[in-house]
């Protein structure tokens, strides 16, 4: 799922010319404090058993806090994608105000 | 605390850190929305698959039990408060870096 997420919206990046990547330090600076919290949430939910994940399923790669590599992946690329759609809108309709 | 409340406090969170932290409003503008009404068709998409397939399973203990595309509806505040936490920072940094 985090492949088709790529997939998905990156190719945004080459035919809009959205340019997301090319400021990696302002999608660092803009995405590192916001899914910091989130991941935090997300390790409370894991040890609270909010939700749980099928073992059979996952990489089973797991990083600190108990957290399965997807989870921390999708903390990264579901922002980034985010940000590539905003652009690729702002690029399309160039007369929105922001 | 149950995934419901953190989750109506986590969108909470991001509505004030928009309009009055970072004060870049993207809450008013429409290419927000659109940008949103996208992303959301995608989130469902892989809300859908993740727990169809049982990839990801809740606690029926701590949510409403309201499901859309077989997923909690607590997954879509998740990710509206995710999404535009992301982008009103994504924002005001641009904002930052055209005034110097």
């Amino acid at each position: 799922m985090i492949v088709f997420t790529i997939v998905g919206s990156f190719w945004l990046e080459i035919f809009l010319k959205v340019g997301v990547l090319k400021r990696i330090k302002r999608v660092i600076l803009a995405v590192a404090p916001i899914s910091f919290l989130f991941i935090a949430w997300d390790a409370y939910a894991i040890r609270s058993g909010h939700w749980r994940f099928d073992r059979e399923q996952i990489l089973g790669i797991f990083g600190p806090f108990c957290i399965p590599l997807e989870e921390y992946l999708f903390f990264i690329v579901v922002p980034i994608a985010a940000i590539m759609t905003i652009e690729a809108v702002r690029r399309v309709k160039k007369d929105w105000p922001v | 605390m149950s995934y419901t409340q953190l989750a109506i406090f986590a969108v909470l969170c991001a509505i004030i850190f928009d309009l009055y932290i970072t004060e870049i409003r993207l809450m008013r503008r429409r290419v927000f929305w659109t940008s949103y009404a996208i992303i959301i068709a995608f989130q469902l998409l892989t809300n859908w698959w993740l727990t169809s397939r049982n990839i990801v399973m809740y606690d029926p203990n701590v949510i409403t039990g309201i499901r859309i595309a077989s997923a909690p509806v607590e997954d879509l505040l998740f990710g509206f408060a995710l999404v535009l936490g992301v982008l009103s920072n994504w924002i005001r940094i641009g904002a930052l870096k055209k005034r110097s």
